[in-house]
């Protein structure tokens, strides 16, 4: 259980229990899985929601009990920042559970320890570039499926490269592109270029179809994983299943 | 070998184990979980009429495997890829005895690929130098994600992993089937990440690379240097049990690798016992592509040939029986992946 530090924002009268409840369970809903690109809610890790007053104490769990350690790290620390934002909440302990490095995790998102204080010489450094992979790949899928879109409504692979935000339909494949854009620094402006690389340069028109192309098994490895994990998840836990919501997008149903 | 519709496979089973996971090899906590791990892999993505009981599981020995191999499983010859895991279990997980006892008994079956691990420095290397001529090694599997003391893991550009890739070089060890699993040291990148087999392949041109279930969970890494390293294979272990539970998914897996691996470098594996092979050779050979998917080359009966057999047979020198081989001319062109082009 880590306390708050007293600069926390705090400034709007304290919420009635239901709306904390609600307002914690909306804020770990932001908190996504890096390798899949979902929430956490929705892949059916969050087990428990406890509330005391202003003391939050949630529950995760994970797949496996080997789950990649910097990943469950960036999980359980973004719950925990995403839920001390919060008005009225005063402490907050994110639990993980039965996974290898619990015990190094938790203490350490706990103390505010970092991932270099919570492993060690095991770790070389924070994980910013990691996350950043992450949400450039997400980035990546997000942008094929939106292209897709388009490439269906008659555009071509080489128009693409003049394509701009404004050109999107409104559908859930825009708001997932313009949120991923955000995430890693790109603009959402009705005439920002949507066909650019990693560092927001437009792709040249000769390279758009050999980079959809590989945005294309982006995509299908981020869905194949989120399908393995989603399954691993309630082979470990069969009550999980009824927890999962379905992934958006999703074009095939599991047996 | 199988049969179907008139039309034989030659089948190579390229990933197997022998491993011993009861209670009393457990050397802690984390070798129960390792297995129960495994164990809901096989759960997850079995169909439930393959399901073992979790004891059949835990250990299975040489007579099973055997028959789940050759005598219901229509595998030809299976190679042994041995995870070693000392710091989970008291004898390791693959039983290096056994499993080099029953290839000895036979042969013509079974071929035994040994591990080595690059942070056991210079007296892991000669052990590896004396592996090389008991066992007459033709290739080695390397789990990256090993513990070792307090290590998590290593790469394959560490110094000591060059080292013991240049003795592989002068052993005849030309085959390195890498694994990569969830830990790795430093804990801050991603354990999965490929990059590493990427530099090693670059710098051991005269080496195999296959990396075990195609770099799933990094399909995209993965397909992305395959196409640029002609040395560096996919191993279809994990992706192939996908065909029951999700086989539209298996089919995007399979089109990405054909379109940017190519035909000839793909290498069917059942990972047994997490799964067996005869429901996965049966339901492989009747496997067509969904019609949604337009945009992948053609998974043709002499395709699923090379990735059934022929591949990994050419790879290990295997003799294919008369009327096994595939009966299509040798194009050059065919060889290119056609994401290699693009």
């Amino acid at each position: 259980m880590s306390t708050l530090p007293d600069s926390t924002p705090n400034l709007i009268t304290e919420l009635p229990p239901d709306a904390l409840l609600s307002a914690v369970t909306a804020a770990l809903s932001t908190v996504r899985d890096p390798e899949l690109d979902e929430s956490i809610v929705d892949l059916g890790f969050v087990t428990e929601v406890a509330l005391s007053g202003g003391r939050a104490c949630i529950r995760l769990r994970l797949p496996t009990y080997f789950c990649s350690p910097n990943f469950a790290y960036l999980m359980v620390s973004d719950a925990h920042d995403a839920v001390g934002t919060i008005a009225g909440i005063t402490s907050v302990s994110i639990v993980l559970e039965e996974h290898f490095a619990a015990d190094e995790i938790n203490a350490g998102v706990a103390a505010g320890a970092g991932f270099v204080g919570s492993f060690g010489a095991e770790a070389s450094g924070e994980l910013d570039e990691l996350r950043r992979t992450f949400q450039r790949k997400a980035h990546t899928a997000c942008l094929e499926r939106a292209c897709q879109q388009l490439l269906a409504a008659g555009w071509t692979v080489e128009g693409l490269s003049g394509a701009r935000v404004r050109d999107l339909p409104v559908s859930s494949e825009r708001d997932s592109l313009l949120r991923r854009r955000s995430d890693i620094g790109l603009s959402e402006k009705a005439d920002a270029p949507i066909f650019v690389d990693d560092d927001g340069q437009p792709v040249p028109q000769a390279l758009v179809g050999h980079r959809l192309r590989f945005a294309q098994t982006v995509r299908v490895s981020m869905d194949g994983n989120a399908h393995f994990c989603r399954g691993l998840l309630t082979t470990r836990y069969p009550h999980a299943a009824a927890e999962q919501r379905p992934r958006q997008f999703d074009q095939e149903v599991s047996r | 070998m199988y049969s179907k519709d008139g039309e034989d496979y030659f089948i190579v089973d390229a990933h197997i184990a022998l491993w011993d996971a009861r209670e009393q090899n457990q050397k802690n906590f984390h070798g129960k979980q390792f297995i129960d791990c495994f164990y809901d892999y096989h759960k997850n993505l079995s169909p439930e009429s393959e399901v073992w009981p979790y004891e059949d599981y835990l250990y299975y020995g040489g007579d099973r495997l055997m028959k789940d191999l050759f005598v219901d499983g229509y595998v030809d010859h299976a190679i042994f890829q041995p995870a070693f895991l000392g710091e989970f279990y008291v004898n390791g997980f693959g039983q290096t005895e056994e499993a080099w006892a029953l290839t000895q008994k036979h042969p013509d079956q079974l071929t035994y690929n040994h591990n080595f691990d690059p942070r056991n420095g210079q007296a892991g290397l000669d052990q590896l130098r004396r592996d090389a001529e008991r066992f007459g090694l033709k290739g080695v599997k390397l789990y990256t994600a090993d513990w070792n003391g307090a290590s998590r893991g290593y790469k394959l550009t560490d110094p000591w992993s060059y080292r013991y890739l240049e003795a592989c070089g002068e052993l005849g060890i030309k085959n390195i089937h890498v694994h990569k699993g969830p830990t790795i040291r430093p804990l801050d990148r991603d354990s999965f990440d490929v990059a590493d087999v990427d530099a090693a392949a670059t710098d051991f041109t005269d080496l195999n690379f296959i990396v075990e279930h195609c770099g799933l969970p990094r399909l995209e890494d993965f397909c992305w240097i395959a196409t640029q390293e002609p040395n560096v294979h996919a191993g279809l272990a994990v992706a192939m049990p996908f065909i029951h539970t999700r086989p539209h998914y298996f089919a995007q897996i399979i089109g990405e690798l054909l379109y940017w691996v190519g035909e000839d470098k793909i290498q069917f594996s059942s990972d047994y016992a997490i799964w067996t092979p005869k429901w996965l050779i049966e339901k492989f050979v009747d496997f067509t592509m969904p019609a949604d998917l337009t945009e992948y080359p053609e998974l043709t009966t002499d395709v699923k040939r090379k990735i059934l057999g022929l591949n990994a047979a050419a790879m290990y020198d295997l003799e294919v029986p008369a009327g096994l081989a595939i009966k299509i001319p040798a194009e050059p062109e065919a060889e290119v992946a056609v994401g290699a082009s693009a």
